[in-house]
């Protein structure tokens, strides 16, 4: 559905829109979502840096943030193994935070990701950057920025990889039986 | 993971699953609120048929910080006390719904025999049984071990270390967890102990044994652990002649942990009984990681908690 | 076939029973006619009495009734956990006709008016023949000698004494006891444990106790006093009985005692046949019993001499106990298994099945020779004509796995559970009278 082309220009859009809403850089904190949220956030960050002509380091910009411990899902579902959360070492407070993620479906991700951030610190304001909304919603949530709307039957998956961590950028839509290739995560679980 | 009762029971992917998400729960108790929703609505009892403060209230925090209810089930005051027998517990605990139970007792399989007699479905966590296992404190041990001497990686085990484990190993079920999961995680281990207070049969352990602490200390160990010298349980008695002769051989003295390399760390379970098993002065060195180790296992038993716990109990992980 | 078809019109004694086509000691196939409580013929198509019932036993070996040198009835004090009507149930369910009830009941067997009791009991209760065992020392306190005349010589006829349970450790008691028992040829049967050695022992000190952390019973606690004993039964000529020997060591040290003409005998467990210490692995107390599963050195140590003839006989210990004394931590719960109806399964599996015992061996190891250390005249006979009527018919073809729930004993601590065993006890009678029948017991 989308090649690494479409990829990149989403993500450089997505860039923009969060300069043009916001104060520029300075007060922003890009907070990726385990696990293709995080490289995802960090691509952002950089295209950002690189339009403000900012020269911090990236990890003053972008960061990882795990919500597996704020998961309500937890206990019908294997054990996840957790990821780490790193932040900024100037903190969330008083801060825009936007929390980047591959796909949003159900909203339980981000319900879950907004409380995690709650236990950290208590930023400014926070937005929600996805490269794929496939709809479904079950919790009153919406993006704020989107890379590309993809309609699914909710019997689908949505197959997002990426070079940092699949080898390749590409988004699929997998229909039910078919054998969806390796490194696919199950956007959002099935909650 | 059904159960935590053993360390026989984990492989070593497993070992450091929990060592990765305890590294994780130490992350969170940095943050300014520390207490997570995981286990909400989830309640664990801990039932101690034996005394054991620091051990309960470990586990209590653990629990707490990951918003589970928490139930203390001592047998001082209670039916316990009263002749009820570890079935009948089990079964009340069962009908009370508890959703995992922590337990302590003086009888080695206790944990065990509650996982396994049918009288309770619910996960069960081995707070230390008998003279047999303490696994969560072997993992804190590994935990901190790892942190000092493995630093950074959280898939590392302890590869190339050398661990030396000093006292009554006869009655330690610190002693047995810890030759079980410092080995599974490429350690080598020594003991070392007077004859006595080695148990017959422990030389198919996979370990060394030695009897003398100053040569086991001349070998440059990475880390050594001082293990309580538990009077109470000397039954039959005279394990060793005199407390006096007992630290002159096997006590961790001042000029014993000087001659230890730089990178070097002591270790102790707690509690300590100062100037016996191991001197005031080295318990307060630098080198001594024992107050670390009470952290350490808070974050091991929020991560087996969480393993054990935060899971779909139908299926095991993986 | 009912027992009222088994009893002769105007019910004054057994009507005659031919067991056809069976092997005694199975060896040749030959009839065993029993008429009126002793075996009147034994033969090759042997001619049917007109009013003989016929058992016919084709492919099975006839043996001598059983005699159990060691058995736990609990009655009188204990009967939550066994009578001594269910404990002879279950004794001839298990191809039994006598068994030996040790004395440490409730009160202990110490006196001549306890054994009475517990002899007449027997008599009215039971399946098979009950001799009471007689208490060495006053409530099994190993501090002064019981009135053993006085056992001896009451209704009971006492022969075999023993704290069973207990051991009698003091040496000069273990010696006055000996000496004592000369005089009206009894015999002291030895627990042989060291109690300073054994204090708070739960199992087998070695390998496994190591790492389950659970208090050792050493084998040296055995082996040392029944090196002892040996040497006090040879210093004051005196006949000693060793229970449920264990070791290897205990092995080689009752070898060394009979080649140097010592009087002793000994016995062995059905459990010791087969079980080991890696059983407690699971904590499961069913598995709990004094003295302890061995290593696997040990049970071919114990097989081996068992096979020799330095291990006299088999004794099942039969040690039935209550659920709730079972189910509970390993260091509280009781020690003892029960054995009586799996004991001649367990022989035919791990000595016969295995070709190191003949059934004519099994006759002397688990009939002949139990009733002579007893003295008991009336058990244990050549199957003969003029014998005593005391027969077992077995059929070793059937293999089936056991089940507690269907054991005659009260209790159902059976460490076999689930275990296929071979054997079924097709036939016991008892003075000419059948108390089983086909495994189940004949209710009269």
């Amino acid at each position: 559905m989308l090649g690494a082309e479409e990829i990149r220009r989403a993500l450089t859009r997505i860039a923009h829109e969060i300069l043009e809403s916001g104060h520029g850089a300075d007060d922003l904190v890009l907070l990726g979502i385990p696990h293709r949220g995080v490289p995802l956030a960090e691509r952002l960050a950089a295209q950002i840096a690189r339009a403000e002509g900012d020269d911090r380091p990236l990890d003053q910009l972008a960061g990882s943030l795990d919500i597996t411990m704020y998961r309500d899902d937890l206990r019908h579902n294997p054990t996840r193994a957790p990821s780490p959360t790193r932040i900024p070492r100037e903190g969330i407070d008083g801060r825009t935070v936007v929390l980047v993620d591959d796909v949003l479906y159900s909203g339980r991700t981000i319900r879950a990701a907004l409380d995690a951030l709650g236990a950290i610190g208590r930023p400014a304001a926070v937005r929600l950057a996805v490269l794929v909304d496939r709809g479904h919603r079950q919790l009153p949530i919406r993006a704020d920025h989107v890379g590309k709307n993809l309609p699914t039957s909710r019997s689908e998956r949505v197959h997002v990889q990426l070079t940092e961590t699949d080898g390749v950028d590409a988004v699929d839509i997998v229909r039910p039986g078919a054998e969806p290739g390796p490194g696919t995560e199950p956007a959002e679980g099935t909650a | 993971m059904r159960h935590f009762i053993s360390i026989a029971d984990l492989d070593r992917d497993e070992a450091i699953a929990v060592l990765a998400t305890a590294e994780h729960m130490a992350e969170t108790q940095s943050r300014s609120i520390r207490k997570l929703p995981t286990l909400v609505g989830t309640t664990v009892v801990n039932l101690f048929f034996e005394d054991s403060t620091r051990t309960r209230i470990s586990f209590e925090a653990a629990a707490k910080r990951l918003s589970a209810d928490v139930i203390n089930f001592s047998a001082k005051g209670s039916s316990i006390s009263k002749g009820e027998t570890l079935k009948d517990t089990a079964l009340t605990l069962q009908a009370m719904g508890a959703d995992a139970v922590v337990v302590r007792s003086g009888s080695s399989g206790a944990a065990h025999l509650l996982a396994h007699a049918g009288w309770i479905d619910q996960p069960i966590v081995n707070a230390g049984d008998g003279a047999h296992e303490h696994p969560t404190q072997a993992m804190l041990d590994a935990f901190t071990m790892r942190r000092h001497l493995r630093p950074g990686d959280p898939t590392a085990g302890l590869d190339g270390l050398h661990v030396v484990i000093v006292g009554d190993v006869l009655h330690s079920r610190v002693a047995r967890s810890n030759v079980l999961l410092l080995t599974l995680l490429g350690a080598r281990v020594t003991l070392v102990a007077p004859p006595a207070l080695v148990p017959v049969g422990a030389s198919a352990w996979p370990c060394e044994i030695r009897y003398d602490l100053d040569e086991a200390l001349a070998t440059g160990p990475d880390a050594v652990m001082m293990l309580r010298v538990q009077s109470e349980r000397m039954v039959g008695g005279g394990f060793f002649p005199t407390a006096g002769e007992y630290s002159r051989r096997y006590g961790l003295t001042t000029a014993r942990a000087a001659s230890l390399p730089d990178h070097a760390i002591v270790m102790h379970p707690g509690p300590m009984n100062r100037g016996f098993e191991i001197a005031g002065d080295v318990a307060d060195s630098p080198r001594s990681v024992i107050v670390e180790q009470v952290a350490s296992g808070v974050f091991v038993r929020m991560a087996v908690l969480y393993h054990l716990l935060a899971t779909d109990s139908r299926e095991g992980p993986r | 076939m009912t027992a009222d078809q088994n009893a002769s019109p105007g019910g004054t004694g057994p009507s005659p029973l031919l067991i056809r086509g069976g092997r005694p000691y199975g060896e040749d196939v030959q009839d065993v006619l029993l008429e009126a409580g002793r075996i009147t013929a034994i033969g090759t198509d042997l001619e049917v009495p007109a009013d003989a019932e016929v058992v016919e036993a084709d492919g099975c070996i006839v043996l001598p009734g059983l005699v159990d040198l060691h058995t736990h009835l609990r009655e009188p004090g204990g009967e939550e956990a066994e009578t001594i009507e269910s404990g002879t149930r279950a004794a001839a369910r298990g191809g039994f006709t006598a068994v030996h009830a040790m004395a440490n009941t409730l009160p202990v067997a110490d006196t001549a008016g306890v054994v009475e009791q517990v002899a007449r009991r027997g008599e009215t209760d039971g399946w098979c023949s009950v001799r009471p065992v007689g208490a060495v020392t006053v409530g099994l306190a190993g501090e002064r000698l019981a009135e053993l005349d006085a056992m001896a010589n009451s209704r009971a006829k006492v022969r075999v004494f023993s704290d069973d349970g207990k051991c009698v450790h003091d040496p000069v008691l273990m010696r006055r006891a000996l000496e004592y028992v000369k005089s009206f040829d009894g015999v002291i049967a030895q627990h042989a444990q060291d109690p300073r050695l054994t204090e708070g022992a739960q199992m087998h000190e070695g390998v496994v106790s190591a790492e389950l952390g659970l208090a050792g019973w050493p084998a040296v606690a055995e082996e040392s006093i029944i090196a002892r004993d040996v040497l006090l039964a040879q210093h004051v000529g005196s006949r000693l009985h060793v229970c449920h020997l264990s070791t290897a060591g205990s092995v080689d040290i009752v070898r060394w005692a009979k080649e140097r003409g010592i009087d002793v005998t000994a016995e062995v467990t059905p459990h010791h046949l087969l079980l080991t210490d890696e059983t407690v692995r699971e904590f499961d107390a069913v598995f709990k019993v004094n003295p302890p599963l061995r290593t696997a050195e040990d049970v071919q140590a114990v097989r081996d001499g068992l096979a020799d003839g330095t291990i006299d006989i088999v004794a099942t210990d039969h040690a039935p106990h209550p659920r709730d004394a079972k189910d509970r931590e390993w260091d509280q719960a009781a020690m003892g298994m029960t054995g009586l109806e799996t004991a001649l399964s367990l022989v035919q599996l791990t000595m016969v099945d295995e070709g190191r015992l003949t059934w004519r061996d099994v006759a002397r190891v688990l009939s002949e020779k139990p009733a002579e250390i007893g003295r008991d005249e009336d058990q244990g006979q050549v199957l003969e004509p003029g014998a005593p009527a005391h027969v077992l018919v077995w059929d070793p073809r059937s293999v089936r796995a056991a089940d507690p729930a269907e054991h005659a004993s009260r209790s159902r601590n059976s460490p076999f559970a689930g275990i296929e065993l071979p054997g079924m006890n097709r036939l016991t009678v008892l003075e000419g009278r059948p108390t089983v029948r086909d495994g189940l017991v004949v209710e009269q």
